[in-house]
């Protein structure tokens, strides 16, 4: 037998007890580590749990309160005590939806660019480049977005787009109203910028993991660096690249700052896209301190429940779909 | 016949390499601009004055002091509650749960708690504590930041101990070494650089985080470590002065957003420095 030393302690080989003493307590460490590591595991299951319930009962008051209304009618008026989240649904839907119009065929030429075109000493650099943008906090987006990009859309773009489309039947009303800067369109151009870079960084992976056999099988065939992409890569990615997309929309609709600062914050639909509008987020953000009356901060939770079942479906569509390509791989 | 086949393809091939180089110019140089106009208005209003007074009222001079030290302190007491928690966690998924029915859901729900809108998470904080308190204060705030924190470093630390070898752990075994020394003193070591790197990301992650700050530690325009009090952070002022008419306070505005900026930058490069570092030896 063995002496048992532990921790500067030393127990003799001879002395059983003793012995038996140390190995306990080995023993009751290690029971005591699984069961705290098991509920911080737990614990975020728990968190998760606790948003959805918290938010549900912050939400009752104006859900028991505007039923079904709630989510179907447009007026928003504190004095009255009136709320209805259509508004500020559209808002997030609309402007998510031209953002990831915008930004993933980007995205996709950008890793395009990066898998098959650029050469071997640029793929780093620019690759980390876009990584480190895409962790730049979406104030700084917001904050470029109010002093840099509305000036100029309201100044040089809007008044063209206002008179290119203003005699076009269905597109005048896209693009109808005076040029205020800031707007639905901005907030969505915001949001693309802020997005190019996640969804980037995802092609650029998920492109990565396509085996080169095939790629190189289908150049050796004669086929073009196109037709690599569109008749091999991307077939082969196409579940990857839905996830990596629903991922960044899962960011694009719960995105505040960098909306915020650009919507204009007006809780009314309009079909142009130049006019002010709002969305979940930037209506709690702009809202919330300032919010009197159970009934008003109630429908703000609301909207935030709303808000969080909506990006968790998109999320867990998003994550369930990367988890399968990553099983292709590994 | 065939040759107009082979111009056609061509033709296409021609079109699609250019949009691809061209959505790269534009979107690189869209991005660099974005940079660019931060550095130039950060710096033209970065001064000493910014890092030792206070923020000012509209139409006097000041700084950032106040923004400066809240941002601190609600950034370690996250990081100190989020950061055990999340480890714990990230180890069970890695060492003893690895093929847990339980752990897969742990896994696919904390993927989603790390990407799930952070304004959510202010709302959850403000009904939890800042409605039982009664009042809005730092101590809420940095607790709504550590919520965020916690998927950050489950992720990387389970991802981390992921890569540590299996003979390492068997070799553990093999001397008798219980399970909960092996994973202290063996796995933690080997897995460091990279369990660090996540906590610096979690950082980087919660420093330009304004949306769960925004109604839980709410803002103070004067210096205060009072944890139970309202506490003003950098980016709810940036947010605050961005969007006043007063010129001086947009322009203090940029120079936070220029020190958020930095700092971000500077807790990836480092991060990554770790990694690559560990990956080379």
């Amino acid at each position: 037998m063995v002496d048992v030393t532990w921790g500067g302690a030393r127990v003799g080989a001879q002395d059983a007890t003793e012995r038996a003493k140390a190995l306990n307590k080995l023993r009751l460490g290690d029971v005591i580590f699984h069961a705290v590591t098991r509920s911080a595991a737990l614990l975020v299951l728990l968190l998760l749990g606790g948003v959805m319930v918290a938010l549900f009962l912050g939400s009752l008051p104006a859900l028991t309160t505007f039923g079904f209304d709630f989510v179907t009618t447009q007026s928003w008026n504190p004095v009255t005590e009136k709320f209805g989240a259509l508004a500020p649904i559209y808002g997030t839907l609309i402007t998510s939806f031209i953002a990831m119009l915008i930004a993933v065929p980007f995205g996709l030429l950008i890793a395009m660019f990066l898998t098959e075109l650029c050469p071997m000493w640029l793929r780093r650099p620019i690759g980390i480049a876009i990584e480190l943008l895409a962790g730049i906090p979406s104030i700084i987006y917001g904050i470029w977005g109010l002093f840099v990009l509305a000036p100029f859309l309201q100044q040089y773009v809007q008044p063209a787009l206002i008179a290119t489309f203003g005699n076009v039947p269905v597109l005048s009303s896209l693009f109808a109203g005076p040029p205020y800067g800031i707007g639905v369109l901005t907030a969505s151009l915001i949001l693309a910028i802020m997005v190019l870079p996640f969804v980037t960084s995802i092609s650029r992976d998920v492109f990565d993991a396509v085996p080169p056999v095939l790629k190189e099988a289908a150049y050796g065939l004669g086929c073009s660096t196109w037709e690599v992409m569109r008749y091999v890569v991307l077939p082969y990615t196409r579940v990857g690249v839905i996830g990596g997309v629903m991922l960044g929309l899962g960011r694009a609709l719960g995105e505040t700052m960098a909306v915020t600062f650009v919507i204009g914050n007006a809780h009314k639909i309009s079909s142009s896209l130049l006019a002010p509008g709002t969305t979940i987020s930037a209506t709690i953000a702009n809202e919330f301190t300032e919010a009197v009356g159970d009934l008003y901060t109630s429908s703000l939770i609301a909207l935030g429940l709303i808000l969080f079942v909506i990006t968790f479906i998109v999320l867990a569509i998003a994550r369930y779909m990367l988890l399968r390509i990553e099983k292709r791989v590994g | 016949m065939d040759l107009a086949i082979y111009n056609s393809r061509r033709r296409r091939n021609v079109v699609a390499t250019a949009a691809s180089y061209g959505a790269t110019g534009v979107g690189l140089a869209g991005l660099a601009m974005i940079l660019i106009v931060l550095f130039w208005e950060g710096f033209s209003g970065l001064s000493l004055a910014v890092f030792t007074e206070m923020t000012p009222p509209p139409g006097s001079a000041g700084g950032l002091l106040n923004a400066i030290v809240g941002s601190i302190l609600m950034t370690v007491i996250a990081i100190a509650i989020g950061t055990p928690i999340g480890m714990l966690a990230g180890t069970y998924l890695a060492e003893y749960g690895r093929h847990d029915k339980v752990s897969s859901v742990v896994r696919f729900i904390n993927d989603i708690l790390l990407s799930a809108p952070s304004i959510v998470v202010g709302l959850f904080i403000y009904e939890v504590m800042v409605v039982p308190m009664g009042h809005f204060s730092g101590i809420a705030g940095a607790v709504a930041l550590s919520v965020i924190v916690i998927p950050v470093v489950v992720r990387t630390t389970e991802d981390m101990l992921m890569l540590v070898p299996n003979t390492l752990r068997e070799a553990a075994a093999s001397i008798g070494l219980p399970r909960s020394l092996m994973i202290r003193h063996i796995a933690y070591r080997a897995a460091r650089s990279g369990i660090i790197t996540g906590i610096l990301l979690a950082v980087a992650r919660i420093s330009g985080e304004t949306a769960p700050l925004l109604f839980t530690a709410l803002n103070n325009q004067f210096y205060s470590h009072n944890l139970n009090a309202p506490m003003s952070s950098l980016p709810v002022v940036i947010f605050q002065f961005a969007l006043s008419p007063y010129e001086d306070w947009q322009k203090l505005a940029w120079t936070g957003a220029l020190i958020i900026t930095i700092s971000v930058l500077a807790l990836s490069i480092i991060a990554r420095a770790l990694t690559g570092t560990r990956k080379a030896s």
